[in-house]
């Protein structure tokens, strides 16, 4: 779908130690532009370390990692003003006004407009993107956390970024302020201008957002594709039931469409109450964690 | 305009913003007025209270040393306001920006310095009501002022600066109070120096408060109160070479501590304070 565009993440062998500990071992993946990829893990899998690691904010030990063509350890400030980064806000700027806060954010972007991409984005429109329009004029510490985390995302984009960075956007948001959330970065991700990674430890989160996932666990990369190529690789997932002559009958399989045509090939009429459950993204996750788990615990 | 520039353009407008934040919220003017009234009330008390023969009252004597006083707590408002900003995640979001920390910087210096110039107005303005006998009628008087004050708040800004990046949360500010009680108590601000034992006077004279006092004495107070002085001169050149070495010494470590701390600020340092933070809260 998207292998023509350029490649504007890269990693590859990433490695990275505290003392004796590896958090990340080889950890190798490819973003392309316009993708939305999530980086999909229990807690402690390593993800905000990768994520810090590709914002320039940490060193790593290992590897090889590229982020619009320039290692993120030596981003010059051209660099940083490419990338987004989606901070989660607590209490910082307070006293500022949204609207003012977003304008001044906005002027350090000015000298880097290009031919192609003029920076920054209008506050006013920016506000209205995210939905704030009603708050443009109220001081941040007022907003409620729904609100403070689409003034995070307001600020991440006000340079127009070319790539984004989104570490667990949505921890600890109401379902309501969540979907709101969801529907940002959607449309967000529509235009297909920009690149977004996320992170996030919510399954339905990844499955709803992203073109791509990669699981995380353990500090490496246990699987990478989308939500239906990563069901597919863990077999017997599909589950399919079925009753014959008032007998309940159940498999699992890895082909269901397949199975569902062979049943009615033999049986025709005699199947009733067909009920094909396709693996869900958890299914797949559980026992992708789960797989990776014991083979750590076996070596 | 190269990027740098707009910078510190854009740390200027920060710097402006938050000054008018600090005057049109109740928290910051009840701060901003504090101090400025308890010392007011300080010198009237002092006001007809003469020192020994020297044909001063206490109040005049007090006056310009507690401005002095007030300039070098300057150093401690731009330490608390550094780590405060660090705890907050603010730092982390000027460092997200491009050229963030220069703007960062730039305005926290002018909100910082605006906001010590009107703290010293607020004080001394009723202050010359109170007090008699300053010598405030000529241009050289607020001159010696002017150069002064600019001298000190190089001298400690930058320290201040560095302080405050050594402190990793707002609640370890608190250590910074004791020495810095100690060092007005010794520096001759409310009483003059001349009057503590000499090796009180040799430590007091390495600290900054000490000259910025000595600084604002000499330049509102008639050339006759040089005599209650060490040595009876006003020694601005020794004022400039103390508060010159301290500017030094900040302009070279605040960079390099300023960097090794942003270097080491990211999300999850942030979330690790606030998680503390509010730790402590429930």
């Amino acid at each position: 779908m998207t292998t023509d565009r350029q490649v504007v993440l890269d990693v590859e062998g990433l490695r990275m130690r505290y003392g004796t500990t590896d958090v990340l071992r080889e950890v190798s993946f490819q973003a392309r532009q316009g993708e939305v990829v999530c980086l999909l893990g229990p807690n402690g899998a390593g993800k905000t370390t990768t994520i810090e690691i590709m914002e320039g904010f940490r060193l790593r030990s290992e590897g090889r990692v590229d982020v619009l063509g320039t290692d993120p350890a030596h981003g010059d400030e051209r660099w940083r003003a490419r990338v987004g980064i989606v901070l989660q806000s607590w209490r910082d700027h307070g006293k500022w006004r949204v609207r003012e806060l977003l304008e001044h954010l906005g002027l350090y972007y000015r000298p880097y407009s290009t031919e192609t991409i003029s920076r920054p984005w209008d506050a006013r429109r920016l506000i209205a993107a995210v939905g704030l329009t009603e708050q443009a004029d109220k001081k941040v510490r007022t907003l409620s956390g729904g609100q403070r985390r689409r003034l995070d995302v307001a600020i991440g984009l006000v340079g127009r970024p070319e790539l984004v960075f989104l570490d667990e956007p949505t921890a600890g948001l109401d379902p309501v302020a969540r979907r709101g959330f969801h529907e940002l970065v959607e449309g967000l991700a529509e235009e297909g201008e920009t690149t977004i990674l996320l992170t996030t430890h919510d399954l339905a989160e990844a499955d709803k957002l992203a073109d791509r996932i990669l699981v995380l666990d353990g500090g490496r990369i246990i699987a990478d594709g989308t939500a239906a190529e990563l069901a597919r690789q863990i077999a017997g997932a599909d589950e399919v039931r079925w009753t014959r002559d008032g007998r309940d009958f159940r498999e699992s399989t890895t082909d269901s469409t397949r199975l569902v045509f062979e049943l009615f090939k033999e049986y025709g009429e005699a199947i009733g109450n067909l009920e094909v459950r396709r693996a869900s993204l958890e299914d797949t996750y559980l026992s992708l964690v789960r797989q990776a788990e014991s083979e750590g615990a076996a070596r | 305009m190269n990027p740098a520039m707009t910078a510190y353009r854009a740390g200027w407008s920060r710097g402006v913003i938050e000054l008018r934040q600090s005057f049109t919220n109740a928290g910051d003017l009840f701060s901003h007025f504090l101090w400025p009234v308890l010392m007011l009330v300080a010198t009237f008390f002092m006001r007809d209270v003469s020192f020994g023969q020297s044909g001063f009252t206490l109040g005049a004597l007090a006056l310009p040393s507690i401005l002095g006083m007030n300039a070098a707590m300057s150093m401690v408002s731009m330490s608390q306001q550094l780590t405060a900003d660090r705890e907050d995640g603010t730092l982390l979001r000027a460092k997200a920006t491009p050229h963030g920390m220069t703007g960062y910087l730039t305005g926290k210096i002018l909100s910082v310095s605006g906001g010590l110039v009107a703290d010293l107005a607020i004080f001394l303005v009723p202050g010359l009501l109170i007090v008699s006998g300053l010598a405030v009628g000529d241009a050289g008087s607020w001159l010696t002022l002017s150069w002064v004050l600019a001298l000190g708040l190089m001298a400690t800004l930058p320290i201040g600066a560095v302080l405050g990046s050594v402190f990793v949360s707002a609640r370890s500010q608190g250590l910074l109070q004791l020495p810095i009680l100690a060092m007005i108590a010794i520096s001759g601000i409310f009483y003059p120096i001349t009057a503590l034992p000499e090796w009180l006077q040799a430590i007091a004279q390495a600290f900054p408060i000490y000259w910025l006092g000595l600084g604002m004495r000499s330049a509102l107070l008639p050339d006759a109160a040089v005599a209650v002085e060490i040595g009876q001169s006003w020694r601005h050149l020794e004022t400039v070479g103390v508060l010159g070495a301290w500017a030094v010494l900040g302009l070279i470590l605040a960079p390099i501590v300023l960097r090794r701390m942003a270097r080491r600020e990211s999300g999850s340092s942030v979330a690790a304070r606030r998680d503390k933070a509010l730790q402590r809260i429930g």
